[in-house]
């Protein structure tokens, strides 16, 4: 259900995701017992402070991390269970945008052989249909096609994200994850980008999962937000419910300390803050 | 996807001299840009050629000679002269070049496969593999390479070919650590993911990605392999084992000359210089085959030019008093600041003033100068220098201030924290023995005891619960928050009037960027520091200054209070950049709303 209460179709459904990171004595749960849904077309916020096992999601979802405990349910794959060999399948399905568009992309590689290679997954595409995919998605991203030789070294951080969301547009796949896709980029530089996930997401009907520690970002792209904390989902619910009338403490908490851009505002919380109980009880609780 | 829309502006398109480059083929890039590379390349080439040749091009008969004209020196009949037995230096030097190369590329394919496969094998699947492997590696290192070397070839006499193969194996012990080192790293590199994300089976991972991005690495390696077995082959070959006399070998040759030395050098200096300009050749071809294919890709010039050293203004003997603005504690006027061997111009003629006691943020995206310009008043360009203007502080002139004692500075009153508190953080010692170092360069005249008070007293000024705790960790025992507080609470030794703080929240948590900027504002209402504040976050502005600099492209495009910067920008670019901050940016509720 999507927050207007209308039933879309579900595209990803986690139930019961643990992972476990370390092993023997040193073996510690960072995401307990994790449950949620995408619906086609929609984007999903996860939003949560370091440690809060959100990036651990996303690494499940593509099978970069392998989960412990649950089940990831989409198009038809069970990606809990799958195994290195079948990466290709999931590949189809499921794609990913890092965070740090400089690592992201080979340096050694041109535009073209790193697009190509996001093609790896569907070999049923020929060579001309190949090359002219690759050419209107680079279009669509507002790169120019003609720069596609070039390597990354000569692209700007902006120029560079927007070939790592061509690259994953170019499978087709259901669902992009996307792990702080604009958390090293400018401020403008950051808007445009943001755009352009809305407008790919109108235009294709993808679904993201959209990971942020901001919650001004994830409230302008996300239909619905999840917020996490040391591993557990503590809210979800509509990004208009969450980001004006939170019901958890915690919610409450970042969405304080969030500045905003409004001095006036901003003398109102400080006020709050200095006067408030609560800032000593969450300090307790850290303890 | 229908109609492909582009959804953005500001597509580039490439430089004709850009594209012009990459036209270009391998050889002549090398040619242009690498001549030493490029001479060594042509050297090697033609030896190839003289191998392959042989008798073909050889003046005399390089097995049998006249003994009537043994031990001559150059002429010209024998170019190179003659050898005990009277054989031409020359002939026996070009036929004797074919099996030394054979020998030599045996020894290197076989070193190159072992060890950059073994290497790559150990650093990605890790676990039991690496150890075994590795242990190799330590084996064969250990081993006394002279003693092998005569065991191996004692062993395959009859067969030179395994014999080489062996030796090859035996030296790439040190090959296979240093691509597992490298492979280790690059395993590690979010591109990898990304290919695994885009659904590649490990093989090719490793190929593609791994071994292409490690290339210069193999070049330079392979360059070195090569020089170590040249010189093994000609070793082995001196002790009689490879080519069988009479046939000729360059070792073989070293062999006879070291035996005449006395009376007849030149056979022994001709055959050592082809050895010795082999040897050199692989080395300039290796490093320049390296700097071309990194070249390729990095866009920059591999080689970095060696860095010349900057015009510096001359140390003025005191800081000069000057009129400064009233009311102002610090004062920027037509700052210029320019960076690199081109005095590359980044901040152009700015001017600010930062009131005492008052929190002015200075905002702008990157490119847009405000680091250059933070970096300007505190007096630490690396690799850069202030080319005008002049930065005024508490009546004054501080604009060359790096050429000072680091004391003078701290006795001014400025103190600095930085977007990255573990970086600024000295890793090798604890945190409490870095704030007594700092609390007593700034009064000497504390004992170790007094000042150990004095930095458990600033732990607890900047609100943390365990001082004497905290006192005795290494900085990356501590959050980011907590090595934040801790850098803090440093820059707070010296008393400063005013402190520099660059993006000081950037790398934390929102809960825990509010505690320090509230920690921040309450060290300030009680000793009326004043804060220069750099940020790109204009929430982080609102809640904490009051008045604000935007920068762009190293000018300023407008300062004001920040009432008015919210409510009426007076620019443009000020007002862009407060609508891509993404709180005001439509829901995606409000958006669907609108296209009804």
């Amino acid at each position: 259900m999507n927050q207007k209460g209308e039933n879309i179709e579900t595209c990803l459904s986690v139930q019961g995701l643990s992972v476990d990171y370390g092993r023997g004595s040193r073996r510690r749960r960072v995401l307990d017992g994790v449950s949620f849904d995408v619906g086609v077309g929609e984007t999903v916020g996860l939003v949560g402070e370091s440690g809060s096992g959100k990036t651990t999601i996303a690494r499940s979802v593509v099978g970069l991390t392998p989960a412990s405990e649950g089940s990831i349910h989409l198009g038809g794959l069970e990606l809990a269970a799958m195994r290195r060999r079948s990466r290709r399948a999931v590949a189809r399905e499921v794609q990913y945008v890092f965070q740090d568009p400089y690592a992201s992309l080979n340096p050694t590689r041109t535009v073209r052989q790193t697009l190509e290679e996001a093609l790896y997954s569907r070999p049923e595409f020929s060579g001309r249909d190949r090359a002219a995919r690759i050419d209107d998605v680079l279009l669509r991203v507002g790169i120019e096609p003609g720069m596609k030789e070039r390597y990354p070294g000569s692209f700007s951080g902006g120029q560079r994200q927007r070939i790592a969301i061509a690259r994953a547009m170019l499978p087709r796949p259901r669902l992009i994850v996307c792990d702080e896709p604009t958390a090293s980029l400018d401020l403008s530089i950051q808007a445009q980008i943001l755009e352009l996930f809305i407008g790919l997401q109108e235009e294709t009907g993808v679904s993201y999962l959209f990971i942020a520690h901001n919650l001004d970002v994830v409230r302008a792209v996300s239909h619905r937000t999840i917020v996490l904390r040391h591993g557990r989902i503590v809210e979800s619910g509509s990004t208009e419910k969450i980001a004006t009338a939170p019901e958890d403490a915690y919610t409450s908490a970042l969405l304080a300390a969030t500045p905003v851009a409004d001095p006036e505002e901003q003398a109102r919380r400080r006020s709050a803050r200095q006067a408030g109980a609560f800032e000593s009880r969450q300090r307790k609780e850290r303890m | 996807m229908t109609e492909p829309t582009p959804l953005a502006t500001g597509v580039i398109v490439p430089t004709p001299e850009a594209a012009a480059r990459r036209a270009q083929s391998p050889l002549l890039q090398l040619a242009r840009r690498r001549p030493l590379a490029f001479a060594a390349l042509v050297y090697l080439a033609l030896l190839v050629l003289v191998a392959v040749l042989g008798t073909v091009i050889a003046p005399y008969d390089p097995v049998s000679g006249n003994l009537a004209e043994s031990l001559q020196g150059p002429s010209w009949a024998h170019w190179l002269g003659t050898d005990q037995l009277g054989r031409d230096t020359l002939s026996r030097l070009i036929v004797g070049t074919g099996p030394t190369l054979l020998y030599t590329g045996q020894v290197v394919a076989a070193a190159l496969i072992s060890g950059v496969a073994f290497g790559m094998l150990a650093g990605f699947a890790g676990g039991y593999v690496d150890t075994f492997i590795m242990a190799i590696s330590d084996l064969l290192m250990s081993l006394p390479g002279m003693v092998m070397l005569l065991v191996v070839l004692t062993l395959f006499q009859d067969n030179m070919p395994i014999a080489m193969v062996c030796i090859g194996v035996l030296v790439s012990g040190f090959l296979m650590r240093v691509i597992r080192a490298s492979t280790l790293s690059y395993r590690q590199e979010t591109f990898i993911d990304a290919a695994a994300v885009a659904g590649l089976p490990t093989s090719l991972i490793l190929g593609r990605h791994i071994l292409t991005r490690q290339l210069g690495t193999v070049l330079v390696q392979a360059s070195m392999l090569t020089g170590m077995a040249l010189l093994l082959v000609t070793g082995a070959a001196y002790l009689g084992f490879g080519t069988e006399p009479p046939y000729p070998s360059w070792g073989l040759m070293i062999g006879d000359g070291a035996q005449i030395f006395g009376t007849q050098p030149m056979l022994m200096v001709s055959a050592g210089l082809a050895i010795a300009c082999t040897v050199i050749a692989t080395g300039l071809l290796g490093e320049g085959l390296r700097d071309l294919t990194t070249e390729r890709w990095s866009g920059a010039r591999a080689r970095a030019r060696a860095p010349r050293r900057l015009r510096r203004r001359e140390p003025a003997m005191a800081l000069e008093q000057v009129d400064q603005p009233v009311n102002t504690l610090l004062s920027v006027r037509g700052l210029q600041v320019a960076y690199g061997d081109a005095d590359l111009g980044v901040v152009h003629g700015i001017d600010f003033d930062v009131a005492p006691g008052s929190t002015v943020g200075l905002l702008g995206e990157s490119g847009s100068g405000k680091s250059a310009t933070a970096r300007a008043i505190l007096g630490v360009l690396r690799n850069g220098r202030v080319t005008g203007g002049r930065v005024l502080f508490n009546g004054t002139d501080i604009t060359g201030i790096g050429e000072f004692p680091a004391a003078r500075r701290t006795e001014l009153g400025i103190a600095y924290i930085s977007q990255e508190p573990h970086m600024s953080l000295d890793p090798a010692w604890r945190v409490g023995a870095q704030l007594v170092e700092a609390l007593r360069q700034h009064r000497p005249e504390l004992s170790k005891v007094e000042a150990r008070e004095s930095a458990l007293d600033l732990l607890e000024k900047v609100q943390m619960r365990e001082p004497e705790e905290v006192f005795q960790k290494y900085a990356f025992e501590l959050s980011g928050g907590m090595a934040q507080r801790v850098s803090i609470a440093r820059a707070l030794c010296a008393e400063p009037q005013l402190l520099i703080a660059d993006e000081p929240t950037t790398a934390l948590d929102v809960t825990v960027q509010a505690e320090i900027l509230d920690l921040l504002r309450d060290i300030q209402l009680r000793t009326g520091m004043a804060i220069l504040l750099i940020t790109h976050d204009w929430g982080v502005v609102a809640d904490m200054c009051s008045s604000a600099v935007v920068m762009r492209n190293g000018v300023v495009c407008e300062a004001a209070p920040i009432e008015v910067l919210f409510s009426a920008p007076a620019d443009d670019y000020t007002a862009s950049l407060l609508a891509s901050n993404p709180a005001a940016m439509p829901t995606r509720e409000q958006r669907e709303e609108e296209r009804r």
